[in-house]
């Protein structure tokens, strides 16, 4: 297909076609359907091939974005993958979760007129229909350096890391901690936003490329950073912020009352809601309260509403101050989540056999903005009231596990747990260590966490190639 | 993946494991844990370790047929593969010279509290082992634990063997030594960690239990092993498992263990016959 010489400016974003939400609450599979090629072409040819693309400053793995448009403008899927893989080697995930509306398509110069590209959908597009022929060609190997390379932790951050470094002839092993590699992509974000398989077709990639992979391996327990540091030249931590917070309110350790990992961990990781053919179970409950705003409460509030409940959400400001991605929040509302706005959990009553009852909450206003620009919630006196519930999900945000810092000497750590790294490069305080991801950053994002994973490799590389 | 040397009931209704798990067990220490998964669908299961071969890379497990997942875990083959042993897990148990050292075992706890006995041996403590089971039958390891203890006291509920009744007498038992015991470490059900620091409450002795909350995934990152110890909340996996007995919430325990009654032990407990009389019925 050419590309027409002059035409009228197109600003209509194609839809990307989803399961309605009275069938997708009932089920666990994908909400997003993708678009068919000749959607997606349409959408593709909208792109302006602008000559300094500002969408690509915006994207952390600095993806070629008009090139792997333009190629599926031109029907050439298998170029457009091609072009892809170079820069993003998790192209299915990230068109499927990446904050788009905040990264490359914010900057994208149609956004004035509001008819931004959907740049995540199109990625998503060419990454689906690649796997849909068989998937990626394997790279021919490149030299050996001989030079070997630790990864600690297996999320985005980590498996960047590894695969850029191996592609540049370095050994590569992954150690991690749980029996499935992936992070949170697979132990957290929910099977209906971002289907298991896709994580496990990225990762048997990366192992075609060479990867060694070793899980069940606790860095700190089975070994050591420093004993890893006796075989390995470099070493990369990217084990993530997986350490979760609760409120401490009277009655938090009642049966019913979870963690946002322990709620999510139990139906992504373990199958929950496949026991007793997988054989974690996962309670049912009727009514369920998830207390949060981010993310990470939406995928807890839309999975209780799967496994058949009531699902609220707790959140002490208002819709305005959701830090959710928008697309996630209007799910969550289709699919019939109910938001308590402005309020706050004071305290957890039990039913007497040690289960949660109740919830006693306390309505809140906006008062002023605080440090993050965020109107203030501020308590209405006397306004206390009961809410039944027989679960809570506590979806309140997560810090670095302490187990890495404990056990390594010389390892700078930050206030909140966080292992301290430079910015541009990821160096450690640490000789021949680096960091990345949300370890680094705290709780942040898929695609932050590959573009550190990205930057460490690159001065990793530079190390290995100086000495 | 993880390969099962030996897997076999020892007494009736436990299980001797021996598994091959290298990296583990050349870093394993008294009071560790490690989680297994008996197959890919399988839940973690949390375990103690009862004893290990550096060398040989491996590690004796005991475990109890408690439920479904220990019921798997119980159907595999020597010579056969188990897709996980991760750890080791937790910190161990503090192992130092205090002097005279009671150590109480019961179920699973009869193995490993083994190890933990070794170790204080190797340290220089009169090591004085109870080890308690409701019958004769259920008494193990009691050559290898005379070996590593000064003393070793035996009792069954039925009195078939050594004293009759169970760690309440402990009292009587403290009494019969001639030197004061200086600490108390107790392994096993969640009961006799709780009789057994009821028990030494009253006698002023140091009770360190190593306690069996549910767990997912051992690394703190789930939070469902959360216990309340003196009034705080603790990470059992991480911060644990072994807590002072005296400060432990017992009854938050009990009931935090009990979250999954209805969907794993009411199941097995049962014999499945109206679901069979069922499906003849469909068809
Ligand atoms: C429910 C949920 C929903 C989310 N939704 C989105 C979204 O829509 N879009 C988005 O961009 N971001 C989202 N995020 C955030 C995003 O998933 C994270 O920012 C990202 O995964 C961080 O990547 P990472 O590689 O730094 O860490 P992680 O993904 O956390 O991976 C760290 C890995 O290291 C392992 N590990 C930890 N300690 C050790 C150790 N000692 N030894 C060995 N291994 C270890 C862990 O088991 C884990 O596998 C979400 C997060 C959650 C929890
Ligand atoms: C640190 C630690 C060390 C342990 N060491 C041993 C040991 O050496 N030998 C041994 O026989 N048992 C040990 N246990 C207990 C053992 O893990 C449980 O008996 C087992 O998980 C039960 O699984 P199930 O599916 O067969 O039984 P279920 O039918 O699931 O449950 C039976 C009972 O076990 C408890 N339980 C269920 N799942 C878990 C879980 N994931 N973690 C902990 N408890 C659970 C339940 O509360 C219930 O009371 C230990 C537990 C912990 C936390
Ligand atoms: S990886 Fe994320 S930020 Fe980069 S182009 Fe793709 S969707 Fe945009
Ligand atoms: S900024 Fe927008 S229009 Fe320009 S190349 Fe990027 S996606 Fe295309
Ligand atoms: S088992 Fe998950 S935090 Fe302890």
């Amino acid at each position: 297909m050419i590309m027409p010489e002059k035409k009228k400016l197109d600003l209509n974003r194609r839809e990307m076609p989803k399961q309605p939400p009275e069938v997708r609450r009932q089920n666990f599979n994908e909400v997003a359907l993708g678009y068919r090629a000749e959607t997606a072409i349409e959408e593709a040819v909208r792109c302006l091939q602008c000559k300094k693309p500002l969408c690509v400053s915006n994207c952390p793995v600095e993806i070629d974005i008009p090139a792997f448009i333009k190629r599926i403008a031109e029907g050439d899927f298998a170029a457009g993958a091609k072009k892809l893989k170079e820069k993003n080697l998790l192209p299915a995930v990230c068109g499927r979760v990446c904050p788009q509306e905040e990264q490359c398509e914010e900057t994208c110069v149609l956004i004035k007129k509001g008819g931004q590209i959907a740049i995540g959908r199109l990625e998503r597009f060419l990454a689906d229909w690649e796997a849909a022929q068989g998937g990626a060609p394997v790279p021919r190997k490149p030299k050996r350096t001989g030079k070997k390379v630790a990864v600690v932790g297996g999320g985005p951050a980590g498996l960047t890391v590894a695969g850029d470094l191996i592609r540049l002839g370095h050994e590569v092993t992954i150690f991690e901690a749980l029996h499935k590699m992936g992070g949170v992509l697979v132990y957290g974000i929910p099977e209906f936003r971002l289907p298991k398989a896709i994580v496990e077709r990225e990762v048997r990639y990366l192992e075609m490329l060479g990867v060694r992979i070793v899980t069940d391996f606790v860095v700190g327990k089975t070994r050591s950073i420093n004993s890893l540091l006796e075989e390995y030249d470099a070493l990369f931590v990217g084990s993530g912020a997986g350490l979760p917070w609760f409120m401490d309110l009277p009655g938090e350790n009642l049966n019913g009352i979870y963690s946002a990992n322990e709620y999510l961990t139990r139906m992504n990781l373990m199958k929950g809601f496949l026991f007793p053919d997988f054989h974690t179970p996962i309670k049912e409950h009727r009514r369920v309260a998830t207390v949060g705003g981010g993310n990470v409460a939406m995928d807890c509030a839309r999975t209780a509403l799967r496994l058949g409940a009531e699902s609220r959400i707790i959140y002490r400001r208002s819709r305005e101050e959701l830090p959710a991605r928008l697309e996630e929040v209007e799910n969550a509302e289709e699919e019939g989540v109910i938001f308590e706005f402005l309020t706050l959990p004071l305290r957890y009553i039990g039913d007497g056999n040690g289960w949660v009852r109740e919830i006693e909450c306390l309505r809140m206003k906006l008062g002023e903005p605080d440090d993050s620009g965020r109107r203030r919630p501020v308590p209405i006196e006397g306004s206390e009231f009961i809410m039944p519930m027989d679960a809570v999900v506590c979806a309140i945000g997560n810090s670095p596990n302490p187990l890495i810092a404990d056990t390594t000497p010389g390892l700078e750590i930050g206030k909140k747990g966080n292992i301290v790294a430079d910015d541009e490069t990821g160096r450690t305080s640490k000789a021949r260590v680096w960091a990345g991801g949300d370890v680094v950053m705290g709780a942040a994002t898929v695609i932050l966490a590959m573009g550190a994973g990205r930057k460490a490799a690159r001065s990793i590389h530079e190390y290995l190639s100086s000495g | 993946m993880f390969k099962v040397l030996q897997n076999e009931m020892h007494v009736p209704n436990i299980h001797l494991l021996v598994v091959e798990a290298p990296e583990v067990a050349r870093e394993i220490k008294p009071g560790q844990f490690v989680i297994v998964r008996p197959s890919e669908e399988g839940e973690r299961i949390p375990l103690n370790v009862s004893d290990w071969d550096r060398e040989a890379g491996t590690l004796t497990i005991f475990f109890m047929n408690a439920g479904s997942s220990t019921d798997l875990l119980a159907s595999v083959e020597a010579g056969s593969e188990i897709p996980t042993v991760v750890g080791p897990l937790g910190r161990e148990t503090e192992i130092e010279k205090y002097g005279t050292v009671l150590l109480v075992g019961g179920c699973y706890g009869i193995g490993s509290i083994y190890p933990i006995a070794r170790a204080l041996k190797d340290q220089g403590n009169n090591v004085v082992t109870i080890i308690e089971g409701r019958s004769s039958y259920l008494i193990f390891w009691e050559d290898r634990l005379a070996e590593v203890s000064d003393q070793l006291i035996v009792i069954t509920r039925d009195g078939t063997k050594g004293l009759k009744g169970h760690i309440s007498r402990l009292p009587e038992i403290v009494s019969t030594l001639d030197t004061p015991v200086d600490r108390m470490i107790i392994n096993g059900c969640t009961h006799l960690l709780k009789r057994g620091s009821d028990a030494s409450r009253p006698l002023g002795i140091k009770t360190i239990v190593s306690l069996n909350p549910i767990m997912i995934d051992g690394t703190g990152m789930c939070g469902v092993c959360r216990v309340t110890v003196g009034s705080e909340t603790k990470f059992a996996c991480v911060d644990g498992p072994d807590f002072d007995g005296h400060e432990v919430d017992w009854a938050e325990l009990r009931q935090r263990r009990r979250t999954y009654i209805t969907e794993e032990v009411v199941p097995t407990r049962t014999s499945r016959c109206e679901e069979h009389a069922a499906s003849r019925r469909d068809g």
